[in-house]
Order: C-alpha cells, then structure tokens, then sequence
C-alpha cells in the first residue's frame, strides 16, 4: 500500500464519504477551491468533484457555520463544518453546546445532529495564544458530544469516516504538527470505531494515557526509557470522549501504574478525569498517585523558546514516570 | 378589499383562537396553582404566528423560541402531545425532557424551539440549506423577537442566508420589548427590517395586528423563498401584552404604552374583519367553542398522563444510549 500524510487521508476520507453519500457535505472559511482548498488542503480538489454547494466556503461566521451545519443535520444530512482553528469555537460554543450536543436529548430522541466540526489546533508553530490551544476538555465536559483526535495518518483516514457515519455531533481536533505525518495508507472504507483506544505501544510498567501529537512523544519516551529498562505501555485514546474506559483500566490493572498527558493545560484537564477514574476503580493495583503532565496554566506563547518552555516535553515525561517507578 | 380568500381568513382565524384560546388556558392552570412551570405568553402576539404559519406548506420547516406556543399549536402539534410536553410528562413531544422552551414536533415541521435569544436564526438556514441542497422544495421560517435582532449570530445569518440565496424566511415578532428591556432602550434604529438593505435582502414592516398585512407579506416571503429568490425579513410590528414570562413583574410598562396595546389588540380587530366577510358570530362562537373543547379534554390528557421512567436522564444523550 502506497504511505499518506495525514491530509491525505483525511481528504481521502471526506472524498469517499462523499461519494457514497450526497448528503455529506462541507461547509467552512476558505474550503472550496476559490480558496485554494483549505488553509491546510484537507479539502482540496473536492470543489472540483462535488461542486461548490457541497464545499460551501463561507464567510468568516463561526456562529451561522455551525449553526448551519446543526440545521443541515436536523434534516437528514451530515454535514462536516470546519472551524480553521480551535480557539474560533469560542466564537460558536452556543450553537455546538447548547444545540448540537443536546439537541438528540431535549427533544426525546426525535432530532439527532449528525455533524462532524473539524478543527486544527497545535503548540509548537508560532501561532501564539489564539491560534494554538488544545481545548479538548471543554467539550469533553458536555454530554452528546464526541470528541476524536487522530495521532497518524491511519486513524485519521478511519476516524473521518467513523466520524461522519456518526449519527451525533463530533469534535474532530487535527493537530497541526500531524498534518506532514507519513504511514501506509489503510485504503478505502476503512473505519476506527469511535470510542475505541488503541494500544500503541505495550509495555508493564507503566501506562501513558494519551490521544494526538503527545502520542508522538510518549513513543519517543518509551523507546528511551526501555534502554534504561522501564517498560513502558501507550494507550493512545483517539476518541478522547467518551472515552474507552475498558482499555485504560486493562491497562492500568496490567502495569500498576499511570500517567495522563496531553498539551492541554494541566488543570482541570482531561488527564484530572481520567487519572481520577482510574485512582476510583484501579485503587487496590495502583503502585503509586497517578501522574499527570500537561501544558502550563497560560496562554501559549509567542517566542519559540518560550513555546518549547510551555509544552510539556520529555524531560517532564520522563521525570514524572521514573519518579512513579521510583527508578529516578 | 382583501386579497386573502374567506377560506385562508377561516384558516387565519381557526389558528389565531387556537393559539389564544391556548394561552389563556395556560394563564389559567398556572393563576389556580394547578401546574408550575415555566411559561412565556403570547397574548398580543396571536395573529402573527398564526398567518405566518398558515402562510407556510406542511412539510415547511419552521425555528422558534421560548416564546413560540403560536408557532407551535398554529403550525398543527397534536394538542395532547403539546400539553403533554408541557406538563413534563411521558406523553409530550419530547418525552417530557424538552418542556416548554424546547418543544420539538419534526412530525409538524417544529425543527428547533431554542431557548436562546438569536440563535435560531442561523440553524434555519442549515434546515433551508438542506433544502437547496436536495431539492425537496421546502421553505422554512424562523421566527425571532426585536432583542434577538441585536445578537451576533442574526447578523452573521442574515448575512449568509442572503449570500447563498437561501429559501429561508426570518420573522421578527417586534413585541417592543428584549425579556425587560423597551425597543428604545436596546435600539436606536426606527426598525429592524430596514437592517435587512445591509444585507441585499428585501426587508419589510408590517402591522403585525392587522390580517391584511401580516398574512400576505409573510406569504410573499415564503413564496420568493420557494422559487429560490432567497431569504426576506419580515418584521412584523406587535405588543406583548404580559410580562416577559408567565408571573414576571411588568409594571414597568408606561401606561400609554399599555393604552396603545390594549387599542391595538388584535384579537377585535380580527373579529371585525371576520365579520366583513360575511362570517356570523355564531359561526365564529363555535370555532372557539370547539378548540376550547379540545383544549380542555387535551389538558385532562396530559395531567392524567404518566411521568417520564428516570432511566430518561441516561437516554438519548448519544446513539449509543438511545
């Protein structure tokens, strides 16, 4: 099979998604071909294919994108959205918290809101403090969402389609840094359930829950540390909510041990949640607290020392594991 | 002198005392005590909701607020399954998890009644984008009040039903009041419908009391929609005669304001026009006499009715647990 960068396959997700369905559609800032295809190309040469009413660029108008996409939904298609940057959604939380997530709810089950609102995000690129934020854990804390973030290019081509055949809303975060990343391409049709972790790397001493680019350098730690001789498990989410529960805490039971990390700050991060669901069901195995490593409580910053200063890197990743392992 | 036919006028008429005869029923249950709910009232506002919706087709999809019970009732939801609702009960349109303010009847064209002040507007153009998109010839309408006009989300909507000619029709209830606030206290433009010329859309102002302006500016609305001519706002100037909801303080309302509602009430100035043509005061007793009946036994329905299981809080929040 021929390798993918991450764009490719999600373009190809979208692409045979809506193929087979017309009622999959794209709305969004700068998606059609006018535009070039996307700030990040995820959508180019789909104008070219299904014309311009089915990848809708729009204005810049966060509220009626999504706003569109909850009444597209409500009547009978999957629309895919597209917020060009994470922090937007501060523009358009009403219509994705208090219509999208509970639309299926408040109305008994009579209107549910297929949609997938795709969104890039990433520390690492210079974007500054609103542009860049992993902001994953304020829909985590809403029912009737899901929210999926893909760390390679195969999960991403079967998380996309998992995601529009979704018959709720979805929260699919794209990590800008991910976007260049190279793998065999799983080919057509191919899905990751929703609300299924993946083991991305096994290990027994400790497990490293995680979801997106932190997948990346919990690897690299992993290869580090087991040249010191810490055997280190990766359970790499891919839906970050609802999360898979049975996983993690196969797991956690396995190596007796945990750490959360994502690039989210750490307070109140998703890692809180998780790191406290284990310590409740895991409690009589645990070997020690469970570690969390997260960004730091800030904005992101600007200069790029100062943004390597702010993710959290190896160094913490590794000082966190070898002091729950006690091999410091 | 009218361009509307005795048949549509009995229409008009049938949906307004419905929709009338349902609030002052609604006043009564929650003045005696016998449910306590929220509720937001519509007297005053009767006969806008009801020609707007007797402007629309059936399968015509329509956007509302809190304030929607003449949207709701006029556009045709089963009066049982209405009260059921809004009684909380098993029996409701939502199965009781909806309630007064999210009242839902896809089965009726009631897509979305949106708590939030504004935020209807931009989800009816999704329902009429759908439309565009498959064809299915449907037109939908969005009704909003004067505050919501002063929300961000009603421009960036204006701005993008217009943009892709959408078969979507925005209703401003101009009640001359956001929730507490006077029009002239939130708004210092003469009207909202003239904001629609920023937009290159049509824009109109009607007298929301008056059948014979009400009814067909709202119908040209939806017709132009339907040919694929676009969005239009009709504003259609009204009065709530309570307060903002159901028990809410009002006696801020200046007692002009309060004498020019009370002359202005649309309600006599139907019934004159019914009158006009030809319809006697019997024929239009029995109408009331005959929705009233169904109201009542409707009523009885859903106080009678079970209470949703409280395995409802777990359903419905995703597929997975529906």
């Amino acid at each position: 099979m021929a390798q993918i960068t991450m764009t490719q396959a999600l373009n190809l997700a979208i692409d045979e998604a809506m193929a087979e369905d017309p009622g999959v559609f794209c709305l969004g800032e700068d998606v059609s071909a006018k535009q070039g295809g996307g700030v990040f190309k995820v959508t180019a040469g789909l104008t070219e294919k299904y014309g311009e009413h089915r990848i809708r660029a729009t204005p810049i108008s966060e509220t009626a994108i999504i706003g569109a996409a909850v009444g597209a939904a409500l009547a009978g298609q999957r629309p895919i959205a597209e917020i060009m940057l994470m922090n937007f959604v501060g523009v358009c939380m009403d219509q994705i918290v208090n219509h999208a997530a509970k639309l299926r709810f408040m109305s008994g089950g009579q209107t549910p809101c297929p949609m997938v609102i795709r969104t890039t995000t990433g520390v690492g690129v210079g974007f500054g403090g609103q542009h860049s934020d992993m902001l994953e854990a304020w829909f985590a804390h809403v029912a009737g969402i899901h929210v999926v973030t893909p760390s390679n290019p195969a999960d991403a081509r079967g998380l996309m389609r998992a995601s529009i055949d979704a018959n709720d809303p979805v929260i699919f975060i794209e990590n800008i840094l991910c976007y260049g990343l190279k793998a065999e391409d799983p080919g057509p049709g191919y899905r990751v359930p929703l609300g299924k972790a993946a083991i991305a790397r096994e290990g027994t001493d400790i497990s490293i829950i995680t979801y997106g680019r932190t997948v990346l350098d919990a690897l690299a730690v992993a290869d580090d540390l087991a040249k010191e001789g810490i055997s280190v498990e990766v359970v790499d989410l891919r839906t970050i909510a609802p999360y898979d529960e049975a996983t993690v805490l196969a797991s956690v039971r396995k190596t007796g041990r945990a750490l959360t990390l994502h690039e989210a700050v750490r307070p109140f991060g998703t890692g809180a949640e998780i790191a406290a669901n284990i310590q409740e069901k895991c409690w009589d195995v645990l070997k020690g607290p469970v570690r969390r490593v997260g960004g730091t409580f800030s904005a992101v910053p600007f200069a790029s020392h100062l943004e390597q200063a702010w993710i959290p890197n190896k160094g913490q990743i590794i000082e966190q594991i070898k002091a729950s392992t006690g091999k410091l | 002198m009218s361009q509307i036919d005795r048949d549509k006028l009995l229409d008009i008429y049938t949906r307004t005392m419905k929709v009338n005869r349902t609030d002052e029923k609604f006043r009564e249950l929650l003045m005696g005590g016998k449910v306590a709910v929220m509720y937001y009232c519509v007297r005053g506002q009767e006969l806008v909701s009801a020609a707007a919706m007797a402007a629309l087709e059936k399968e015509d999809y329509v956007v509302c607020t809190y304030r929607g019970q003449g949207e709701q009732t006029a556009k045709g939801i089963p009066m049982e399954k209405w009260w059921g609702e809004c009684l909380g009960k098993a029996t409701g349109t939502c199965k009781g998890k909806g309630g007064t303010m999210h009242i839902t009847d896809p089965e009726t064209g009631i897509m979305v009644t949106t708590g939030v002040v504004g935020s209807g507007l931009p989800i009816a153009n999704g329902l009429a984008m759908a439309s565009q998109n498959n064809g299915d010839g449907r037109v939908t309408l969005v009704s909003f009040g004067d505050g919501a006009a002063n929300i961000g989300g009603f421009h960036e909507a204006m701005n993008m039903a217009q943009l892709y000619k959408l078969p979507v029709v925005f209703l401003c209830q101009n009640n001359r009041y956001g929730e507490h606030t006077a029009y002239a206290d939130h708004t210092d433009s003469p009207n909202i419908a003239s904001r629609a010329a920023g937009y290159g859309m049509p824009g109109v102002t009607v007298d929301g009391n008056d059948v014979h302006q009400v009814y067909p500016a709202v119908k040209e609305a939806v017709d132009r929609a339907r040919r694929g001519e676009g969005p239009t706002l009709v504003e259609a100037m009204c009065y709530r005669m309570m307060g903002h909801f159901f028990g809410a303080d009002f006696s801020y309302m200046p007692a002009e304001h309060i004498a020019e509602m009370k002359a202005e009430d649309p309600l006599p100035k139907l019934r004159k026009v019914m009158l006009e043509h030809q319809f006697t005061e019997e024929e239009l007793d029995a109408i009331v006499a005959d929705i009233d009946a169904q109201i009542n036994a409707a009523v009885e329905h859903a106080l009678a009715a079970p209470l949703p299981d409280t395995d409802e809080i777990y359903k419905d929040v995703l597929e997975e647990t529906a």
